[in-house]
């Protein structure tokens, strides 16, 4: 096997860093189909070919799974892609959803050496290519079990931080049963993220590849009503269980006027569509009105789908309202980019006051006031301070609020001597270790909001720390025989 | 897939089932509800648990075909299957021994107030119930709440059972002539239920209202079912669904719970056209 780029590093830096494919910009606005289409077999070997090979790859140090990242781009040089995608498997068990939602930007791409005078190479578009193309050519084979082990485990939340800890688990030879609190499985994966991002069918690919090694995941159950911790524990026989919730409670900005019919928050305006189909609405039969004008409030990814959805919903004006300006927009730049080509309209540093109501107790407008940036806060961005007597009303039928999620209390609420901070997340230690014995927690129910792969990485952190907690409590009870 | 064990009309518009549902079963306590889904493209709606048998593994939901999911689900029959069965959701009806209690139950109402007046019965209190509905055919349950009741007052707006006129009428007749009642829990149409609290405020007896509001999935993660609560925002999903009625903001709900009115006429329409083969554009 040649894995030699046969460029020298002179003509490499000469080749251009590739386009990804996408449908046009007009077309998408008005559909819900995959807004990228990535790199087709051509650009992904050309990009691979722009690769230096780095003996320090600084690329790894911005992965936060640590992926091989050389390592799979010289399998890609050498047109093995399932040699590839099974590389980057190895620390990562989902690639065709991370190389299509993760903030590569600012991870793997900010701190490759290319990028520093040239652009980065895209590490993302081509792990991506990899993963679809063993997808579609049905090529995938699953991990072989060696190990055959007699613990239960129980992970609770079925999105990325579950899913991820559940398969690195049954590969170690657990038992293993996910508790899903919705009727489908992915979290924020599947009700969050639209299809035009995340096609469905790639995570329903990647939920059989999970069943596939023995998990057995029980939809329609609420940990903490359906049945608590403290039974799982005692009555139905688990060793360990891994909390992985997420933050799905959303907040609302607290201004006057948010009970009015037309005011959603962002999660259930996004589950409607995503989850509930009401985008196919009366075909599906959950419904969602949407306003000609639409405002959505936020500058994270959450605000940047919904508005996205709501263009797609037909309104024909869909605003982004920010109080503070692009730098500091948390979404990632792919998306903001993605946004201002469908004819989404930013208003940034511009803070909303008031909703305003029709005489049917219906959303009519949205006083807002601009805002300008003064000394930075304790976040080291700089705080917007409004701007005197510069009110002025948006006239917008729909108003959607993506100003953050919490931490649900079911489960922390119904299960004794578990920590949590002020914010309502669940305390853990680096080891994804909670305040008792054989629960660990991860993703966003420790972090507060973050991103897929922090989820992934905490849940692969929490299967590691299950494996060493199950098997010192084994040998401690062998011990003592 | 949750098998329905038995489907049985109570009134002409009114269905009990019993739907298999062990972890469910287990675990019900009174004034807990369910968020289930008929089939793949069905909405997800809120359904009070009227009761539940832990051996057998069933759940009891009762039901008015009122909108296209009830209808759909009114129209199954025993050994048919529903999609998606998911709780014992919300927050448990405190119940204590007050004494004396009024239980109100308007309509389809009554089948959620059922299992709270039975807990209330049995935790000691003396149980003035008092049944409401349009008409003599839409009374439901009156056999079930005559057994846990100490005395049950039936009412009727057009008169053809019971007493002529509301719930209301009959329990302002018992604020007025019984001492000593402790607590009112009413359960029924958001119309009623206000009625109850504004009578019952004069007289000062904590009163417990059920809300049901637009849910999306019934644990806290949509906030679609906010309701104003003493001036704060409570998700009733998991704040409620029962309040002190005294404090809530029946205006406002109400006006929020007609924010689909106009689609969920075209999925009925849509459902009924399904139903007899029409088409839509003959309907018109
Ligand atoms: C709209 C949106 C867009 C985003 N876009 C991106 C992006 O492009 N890139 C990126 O990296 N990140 C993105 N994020 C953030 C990312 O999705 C999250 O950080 C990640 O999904 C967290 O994973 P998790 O496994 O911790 O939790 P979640 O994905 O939130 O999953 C938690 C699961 O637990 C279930 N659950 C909750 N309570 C219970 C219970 N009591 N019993 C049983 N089950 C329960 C929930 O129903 C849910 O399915 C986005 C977030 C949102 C909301
Ligand atoms: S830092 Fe960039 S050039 Fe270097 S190995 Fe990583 S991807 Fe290749
Ligand atoms: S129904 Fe979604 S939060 Fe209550």
């Amino acid at each position: 096997m040649s894995t030699i780029n046969p460029l020298k590093p002179s003509e490499r830096m000469k080749i251009p860093r590739q386009e990804p494919l996408e449908q046009d910009a007009a077309a998408r606005s008005v559909n819900f189909l995959e807004v990228s289409f990535g790199f087709d077999m051509d650009r992904t070997v050309t990009e691979a070919q722009r690769c230096l090979d780095c003996k320090t790859p600084y690329c790894v140090d911005g992965c936060p799974v640590g992926i091989d990242i050389p390592g799979f781009i010289k399998l890609v040089i050498d047109k093995d892609y399932v040699g590839a995608v099974r590389k980057i498997r190895e620390a990562n068990y989902l690639p065709a959803i991370c190389g299509r939602v993760c903030p590569q930007e600012t991870q793997c791409e900010e701190l490759c050496v290319m990028g520093k005078k040239l652009t980065p190479v895209a590490i993302g578009k081509m792990e991506r290519f990899v993963a679809d193309y063993e997808m579609r050519e049905k090529l995938f084979t699953p991990p072989v079990i060696r190990d055959h082990r007699e613990e239960k485990v129980a992970v609770v939340g079925s999105g990325p931080a579950g899913l991820t800890c559940a398969a690195e688990l049954a590969q170690k030879g657990y038992k293993v049963t996910v508790f899903e609190a919705l009727h489908a499985v992915g979290g924020v994966l599947r009700y969050g993220i639209p299809e035009f991002r995340l096609p469905k069918e790639i995570l329903d690919i990647e939920t059989e590849r999970i069943k596939a090694l023995g998990v057995e995941i029980l939809t329609n159950f609420v940990v903490g009503r359906t049945a608590t911790i403290d039974e799982f524990f005692d009555e139905w026989g688990f060793s360990a269980i891994f909390l992985a919730t997420g933050a799905g409670t959303p907040t609302f900005m607290g201004i006057p006027g948010e009970s009015l019919s037309g005011v959603y928050s962002a999660n259930e305006f996004l589950t409607r569509v995503n989850l509930m189909g009401a985008y196919r609405f009366p075909d599906y039969d959950t419904p969602i009105r949407i306003g000609r004008q639409v405002a959505v409030i936020g500058g994270g990814n959450t605000a940047m789908d919904a508005v996205r959805t709501a263009k797609r919903l037909g309104a024909e004006e869909a605003y982004l309202i920010y109080r503070r300006s692009r730098a500091e927009m948390p979404a990632r730049q792919e998306e903001i980019h993605h946004a201002e080509q469908e004819g989404i309209k930013l208003l940034l540093l511009t803070n909303p006051t008031r909703i305003i109501a029709d005489d049917q107790n219906w959303v009519a407008g949205i006083e807002c006031q601009k805002m300008e940036l003064g000394e930075p806060d304790e976040s080291g961005r700089r705080r917007p301070v409004a701007v005197k007597g510069s009110e002025f009303v948006l006239p917008v039928q729909t108003i959607v609020e993506a100003i953050g999620q919490k931490p649900n209390p079911i489960i922390q609420s119904t299960t004794p001597g578990l920590s949590t901070s002020k914010r309502g997340t669940v305390v853990t230690d680096d080891g994804q270790k909670t305040s008792r014995p054989g629960i660990f927690a991860g993703g966003d129910l420790a972090r507060g909001g973050a991103t897929v792969i922090l989820a992934m990485r905490d849940g692969k952190n929490a299967a590691a720390a299950i494996h060493t907690y199950l098997t010192d409590r084994r040998s401690s009870t062998t011990d003592h025989a | 897939m949750y098998r329905i064990i038995r489907a049985q009309a109570l009134a002409p518009t009114v269905t009990r089932f019993e739907i298999e549902a062990p972890f469910i079963a287990r675990k019900r306590k009174p004034g807990n509800f369910v968020m289930i889904r008929i089939d793949d493209h069905g909405e997800r709606i809120p359904l009070t648990l009227a009761d539940s048998d832990p051996a057998a593994g069933t759940i009891t939901i009762i039901v008015q075909a009122i909108g296209k999911t009830t209808k759909q689900l009114c129209a199954k029959k025993s050994g048919e299957s529903i999609l998606d069965v998911v709780g014992p959701l919300g927050t448990p009806t405190p119940i204590e021994d007050h004494g004396k209690v009024v239980c109100v139950g308007g309509g389809v109402g009554t089948a959620e107030l059922y299992p709270i007046t039975r807990a209330l019965k049995e935790a000691g209190n003396t149980v003035y119930s008092i049944v409401g509905a349009r008409s003599r055919e839409l009374v439901i349950l009156e056999h079930e709440m005559q057994a846990i009741s100490d005395t049950l007052f039936i009412t009727t707006d057009d008169g053809s059972y019971g007493r002529k006129g509301f719930v209301t009428d009959q329990l302002k007749e018992l604020l007025d002539t019984v001492p000593g009642i402790g607590a009112v829990f009413a359960i029924g149409p958001l119309p009623m239920m206000r009625a109850v609290a504004n009578l019952t405020r004069p007289y000062a007896v904590h009163t417990l209202v059920s809300l049901n509001t637009v849910m999306v999935d019934g644990t806290g993660m949509c906030g679609g079912c906010r309701v104003t609560v003493n001036g704060t925002m409570k998700f009733a999903c998991v704040d409620g669904p029962e309040f002190d009625g005294h404090t809530v903001d029946f205006d406002e709900l109400m006006m929020r719970n007609r924010t689909y009115v106009a689609q969920e006429r075209i999925s009925e329409e849509l459902h009924v056209c399904r139903l007899t083969g029409e088409t839509r554009e003959a309907h018109r």
